[in-house]
């Protein structure tokens, strides 16, 4: 323990305690921008670049950071002085004096860390002028959108995605005032190995990072009386998207949500969470006839688009090994033009499918070519929760106090199973309740496995014992934990049948496309705790047991993982080079 | 490969005396040799060149030889001159380079002038 | 056949620049016509500083120096000297004010208050034979520390020699290598620091280029004072000669075993590893350079954690610049407390300058600490070219200060130099005159910060950015009060709030001139005009009547027609068109034009 003081407090704080932790110990909060800790991921971004939160210390010739300086025994700190305030200050004006003020027409307006300290600082003046640096924008991968206009150089999609993600996608480039955040040899975002996670895109304080935005095209549609428009949305947006309005984070808000896309015109409101089933018999099928020997072990699942690119750059030689399943909603999209279409006899052509997610990988994954049938598109648009819950501000809703309206069938149907999608384990564990009564014929008492679950570790390992089999299970979230994992399978160090990867630290409940935390954990793990609440409120929570899929198979698909199954809800790998 | 300090200490002084010739120290005793037209034409350069060998040989780190231009005494070339540092200096005539070699020998090192060879001095 | 005769060509940079390799080949071609090859030798050594006046041949034991020497002075010196020995007197220095011949290096103003401890082999050794630096007691320290004295004991010599950094922050040198000594960790690594970027300065070039085993000797010294066996030397790609010269030196050491494996049969080991930097100014910031070294991009991290504890590969290490390192093997074998007797009380031993700009004597030179810039200035420097009035130097290289005519007495010491608002730096000190405006030079200097900022932090990236355009505006003739007094808060503040040294001292040009010279930035903002007649959005350009013949040639020349008069009459120039381009002041005969 090392003891302090700071603005005339004295206390005494573990070694190693940043001034910054200690500050807030003492409910001193000191301003910052660049700074960025989310232990909970162990990402923690140290860069001290905006210099918001310099300090004054006792015997030290120049301002401190208080984000990045460790405290020492004896240590006195001043946060307050004329001197720290003056140059915070400066510090903002110079950042605010290359930034376009444009907030009245941003895409974070509101949701800016910029425009918050701006106005808890009481800037109403920048006092300097000048060139402002103005940079090539960037929406080639129709997915993320770099406007590195608004990079206020805090680096925090660096370490995001250097460090958790291990894709390297982003580094300082150039020198001096024209020094900017940018992908290697500045190469359009479509032409590098970016998996478009949006984790980048979450944790960015300014809009230099934002999602390519489809809300106008979705209107567009809405409004366009040839187009039967339907809505499918993943299991995340129901614990998220209260947040937008206000609500405690954790609120689950299915009932409303389904109203309000109706409001907005959707012809059907649909659920992800249906394909989700589809995908668990069809993979658990595929999990089996592995098992049996028909093809190589460990199955990954392959749910998250982002992964899947991820694996296609990085690890080309073990494209044998994911599941050939689509993703929910691209299974969902090959069933609504073909099933749906034929059901009740809507032209495919007709058909607009978008979905709702919590993600901006979905944005690319639905451009690539595999995913068309005759020339039409599985999916046709995807929009995320934040632009999904502009949609519903701008079309007047008042959303909390919309009533709880039910999904629309057939594709409305779903199983406790499909919801857990959304988060960390969730795969892997509706796959389980399938696998285990396939395998043994028996019905499965206890649902719930427990070992996949939870946030705090990115690797975790499970044996469940399905009769006489020890199945290993491995469940790796965050891009970085999912390299390491593979490394050690390609390498032979480490065996398991089952894994489930997904990309974003979490899973889907902490996608790219989710309301921004703000650096604040807590509310991804409310978004965690409402998917198991809204499991267990779930009559059935077997992915096989919906009755809707069993009906479908019946009248439509045929067998599982049958011809016309494998035509419609697989898909296939393609090695992707490194740059 | 040096695989001890003594190695270390026989290769400095092995090349030592190369540097001797670039120290310029007001101290050192000056051998200057007539290298004109005359001094060459009846030989100076063997003496010089036996002087300079002569210096090596005897061990002798105070000493500088120095060639220079002519000093007006053609009929006694070649002719050197021995400065030690604060004596007037000694000038020898006819200098071939067995002589040069012994006036190292009993000049420069011992310090006796050879008077029978001296121009003047 | 014995040698009794060397020619010592510079063989530096600058040297090399005006020729002085094709000289060497003429003395070469000269001896060897007069088959004296056996008895005269010509070899090319490091730079001796003497820059203004290259390339520079010394001739040994002669002791005669011969200045500016192109082709045909060389082929004469062949012809003369080497065959004759009769000194080829137009090619000995001449003093400017006596006009007396100086044909001894050690008589020649320049030299005579130097005192060469880190360039003591360059100009004297050929850089690319080892056993000439062998010769010259070269290894002799390292083999000391080796055999008789324990880690403890050098760290402890190099305290108490007082020995400071020469790559800026002058901090002590033994303190540094005790810290890393009781860093504890089973790898640690000796980082040598030659990415010289100040503008106009090559201490560390010269001293890699004309005496690199001395560097490598000091590195090995420190590696085992703080128990490393491997070390990087991080030099820019600009200095290929350099590059060359070391890695020359580094294979000769390891042929030698003075590199590698149980260094003279002793358990010690070291190695050494040249790392090319690409160039990049703050490279020089020793966290920039090991984030280099590891392949990332060159920029600053936070300290602490300092190198010492946390540096390369996460390792402990040691990094000293060239001139640091090459002072460290006399230290040990003269002592330290002979060391200590040359300087001042808290700045020991001597410092290498690049003295350049308007000065007479252009070059590098060593001299010990507490010599007044008016030594360097006016007895070593030779004072100002053209008999023009000093008005400032400036040391330290982009962020130091500039320092005015009242303080040229100080005794230079790291510490002075701080308290003048400038800084030690790596040694550059660059000459200014009455024809240079203050307020330019501050912008010139905030320019190269400008371009060399790592852009990491807002304070450098954004604010040194402003404040060039404050000084721009200030400079075109816009600039308000208001300006000035915001540019000082912003320099203040920049120097305050930067995370690396780069941005805490770029705004001391800044500064430093504002403190010494604010009349100029007055008259640029308040009467728009530039005393020093630099700035030329702020010239007015005036014909003197008396002077005027009418001749009419500036009319001739001026592009826009401003200029009015018939010949033979005074002509008028018509400021309000006036482009301010000079043409008329240079073309004038009579000195009529005049500028304001």
């Amino acid at each position: 323990m090392v003891n302090v003081t700071i603005n005339d407090i004295k206390l005494q704080v573990p070694e190693g305690t940043t001034i910054l932790q200690a500050a807030k110990m003492v409910n001193i909060n000191i301003p910052t921008l660049c700074h960025l800790d989310l232990h909970d991921i162990k990402m923690v971004n140290r860069t001290a670049s905006c210099r918001v939160c310099l300090v004054e210390i006792e015997g030290r010739r120049n301002l401190a950071p208080a984000c990045a300086t460790e405290c020492f025994e004896g240590m006195v700190i001043k946060t307050n002085t004329k001197r720290a305030i003056r140059a915070r200050r400066t510090m903002v004006e110079l950042l605010l004096s290359d930034h376009p003020t444009d907030c009245l027409v941003c895409e974070k307006n509101g949701n800016c860390d910029l425009q918050k300290l701006a106005a808890d600082l009481g800037i109403r003046k920048i006092r300097f002028e000048g060139e402002k640096s103005t940079y090539t924008k960037d929406g080639s991968s129709g997915a993320l959108y770099r406007n590195p206009d608004k990079c206020i150089m805090c680096r925090r999609c660096e370490t995001m995605c250097n460090e958790v993600q291990t894709c390297g996608i982003y580094s300082a480039v150039d020198r001096g005032f024209e020094t900017v955040v940018a992908p290697a040899f500045n190469l359009p975002m479509i032409d590098t190995q970016c998996t478009f996670c949006g984790q980048c895109v979450s944790v960015c304080p300014t809009a230099a990072l934002t999602e390519v935005s489809y809300v106008a095209k979705v209107w567009e549609a809405l409004h366009d009386p040839d187009k039967f428009v339907i809505a499918q949305t993943a299991p995340a947006i129901r614990v998220a998207l209260g947040e937008e309005f206000g609500l405690e984070p954790g609120t689950i808000v299915t009932g409303k949500m389904v109203a309000a896309l109706r409001r907005l015109g959707f012809r059907k409101v649909f659920d992800t969470d249906f394909a989700a089933d589809v995908t668990i018999v069809e993979e658990a099928k595929e999990f089996i006839e592995r098992l049996k020997g028909k093809g190589r072990l460990p199955i990954l699942t392959s749910c998250c688009p982002s992964w899947v690119k991820f694996i296609e750059h990085q690890f080309p030689e073990l494209l044998d090994i994911p599941s050939t399943c689509k993703s929910p909603h691209m299974m969902f999209g090959a069933i609504a033009k073909t099933y749906f279409a034929e059901k009740f006899n809507i032209p495919p052509e007709k058909i607009v499918v978008v979905s709702v997610m919590p993600c901006i990988a979905k944005k690319y994954e639905i451009q690539r070519k595999e995913f068309e049938e005759n020339g039409i598109k599985n999916v046709d648009y995807v929009i995320t929760t934040r632009e999904f819950a502009k949609m519903i501000r701008e079309a007047g809703i008042d959303f909390t106090k919309l009533p709880n309206e039910d999904f629309d069938d057939p594709l409305g149907e779903s199983t406790g199973a499909s919801v857990i999608f959304g988060v960390t384990g969730g795969v892997i564990e509706a796959a389980l309740r399938t696998a285990y009564e396939w395998i043994t014929g028996e019905t499965l008492e206890k649902v719930e496995f427990h070992g996949v679950r939870g946030l705090e570790d990115g690797l975790k390992e499970a044996t469940v014992k399905i009769k006489d089999m020890e199945l290993k299970i491995g469940v790796a979230h965050g891009l970085g934990n999912a390299r390491r994992l593979l490394e050690d399978i390609r390498d032979g160090k480490r065996f398991y049948h089952a894994i489930e990867i997904m990309a974003c630290p979490g899973g889907c409940i902490d996608g790219g496309g989710q309301p921004y935390h703000h650096g604040n954990l807590d509310i991804v793990r409310a978004r965690l705790n409402a998917i198991y609440e809204e499991d267990r409120n779930k009559p059935i929570r077997k992915s096989h047991e919906n009755p809707a899929v069993i009906a479908m198979y019946k009248e439509y698909m045929g067998e599982i993982g049958g011809e016309k199954a494998h035509k419609l809800l697989h898909t296939h790998y393609t090695p992707r080079e490194r740059i | 490969m040096i695989k001890s300090i003594e190695e270390l200490k026989q290769i400095r002084d092995k090349y030592k005396d190369v540097l001797q010739n670039r120290e310029a120290e007001e101290n050192k005793i000056r051998i200057l040799v007539g290298m004109a037209t005359c001094g060459i034409a009846a030989g100076a350069r063997d003496t010089i060149n036996a002087i300079v060998d002569e210096v090596h040989k005897e061990n002798i780190n105070n000493a500088v030889v120095v060639q220079t231009g002519c000093m007006g005494f053609c009929y006694a070339e070649p002719t050197v001159e021995v400065r030690f540092p604060g004596k007037s200096p000694v000038l020898y005539g006819k200098v071939d380079a067995e002589r040069g070699r012994e006036i190292v020998r009993r000049h420069v090192k011992n310090g006796e002038v050879i008077s029978e060879w001296v121009l003047k001095g | 056949m014995p040698l009794r005769m060397e020619l010592l060509v510079c063989g530096g940079t600058g040297c090399q620049a005006s020729n002085s390799s094709r000289v060497l080949e003429v003395l070469r071609e000269g001896i060897q016509e007069a088959n004296l090859q056996e008895e005269v030798r010509v070899l090319m050594t490091g730079c001796f500083g003497f820059c203004e006046k290259g390339p520079i041949v010394k001739v040994m034991p002669d002791n005669i120096f011969y200045v500016e020497v192109d082709e045909e002075s060389a082929r004469k010196i062949v012809r003369e000297h080497v065959i004759k020995g009769r000194i080829v007197e137009e090619k000995i220095y001449k003093e400017p004010e006596t006009e007396e011949r100086l044909p001894e290096q050690s008589s020649i103003p320049f030299y005579k208050k130097q005192i060469r401890i880190a360039l003591r082999n360059c100009g004297k050794i050929d850089p690319e034979n080892i056993n000439e630096y062998i010769a010259s007691d070269g290894y002799m320290a390292l083999a000391r520390v080796l055999t008789e004295m324990t880690p403890e004991e050098v760290i402890d010599a190099v305290k108490r020699s007082g020995l400071r950094g020469r790559g800026g922050g002058g901090f002590p040198t033994g303190l540094k290598w005790e810290a890393t000594r009781k860093s504890k960790s089973d790898v640690k690594y000796i980082i040598c620091n030659a990415d010289e970027g100040d503008p106009g300065a090559f201490m560390d070039r010269s001293i890699l280029e004309g005496d690199p085993h001395s560097v490598l000797e000091g590195m090995a010294i420190a590696g085992y004072a703080i128990g490393a066996q491997f070390g990087y030397i991080y030099v820019r790609a600009e200095y290929p000669l350099a590059i060359h010269r070391l890695r020359i030196a580094i294979s000769q050491a390891r042929e030698m075993g003075l590199l590698g494996k149980n260094i003279l049969g002793t358990n010690f080991s070291f190695d050494v590893e040249i790392k090319i930097g690409a160039g990049a100014f703050i490279c020089g910031e020793e966290t920039a350079l090991i984030n280099s070294i590891e392949g990332g991009r060159g920029e600053p991290t936070v300290k602490p954690p300092y190198p010492a504890q946390v540096g390369l590969w996460k390792k402990p290490t040691n990094i000293n610049n060239v001139e640091t390192f090459a002072n460290v093997p006399p230290i040990i074998l003269n002592g330290a407390e002979w060391f200590s007797s040359i300087g001042t009380e808290k700045s020991k031993g001597t410092k290498v300058f690049a003295l350049a700009g308007k000065v007479n004597n252009v070059g590098l030179v060593e001299v010990p600490m507490g010599i007044t810039l008016r030594e360097i200035i006016y007895d070593l420097g030779g004072g100002i070219k053209g008999g023009k009035k000093f008005k400032a130097v400036q040391t330290g290289g982009p962020s130091g200060g500039c320092i005015p005519a009242e303080h040229l007495d100080t005794p230079i010491d790291y510490d002075t130099l701080n308290a003048l608002g400038s800084m030690m730096g790596s040694g550059g000190m660059i000459v200014m005159d009455e024809d240079d405006c203050m307020v330019n030079i501050a912008k010139f200097y905030l320019e190269f910060s400008c371009d060399e900022s790592c852009g990491r932090c807002t304070a450098c990236r954004v604010g040194n950015k402003r404040m060039l355009e404050i000084l721009n505006k200030i400079t075109e003739g816009k600039g308000e009060m208001e300006d000035l007094e915001m540019l000082k808060e912003l320099a203040e503040t920049v120097k305050d709030s930067s995370l690396c040294g780069l941005g805490q001292t770029s705004p001391n040009p800044v500064l430093s001139t504002m403190k010494f010279f604010y009349d100029e930035y007055l008259a640029h903002v308040k009467d728009k005009s530039c005393p020093a007649g630099v700035c030329t959005e702020l010239l007015k350009y005036y014909i003197i009547p008396e002077k005027c013949v009418g001749c009419t040639a500036c009319a001739k020349v001026c592009p826009v027609n401003v200029i009015h008069g018939e010949p033979r009459k005074v002509h008028v120039i018509d400021r309000e068109g006036c482009i301010k381009c000079g043409e008329c002041y240079r073309t004038c005969r009579f000195g009529a034009i005049t500028r304001k």
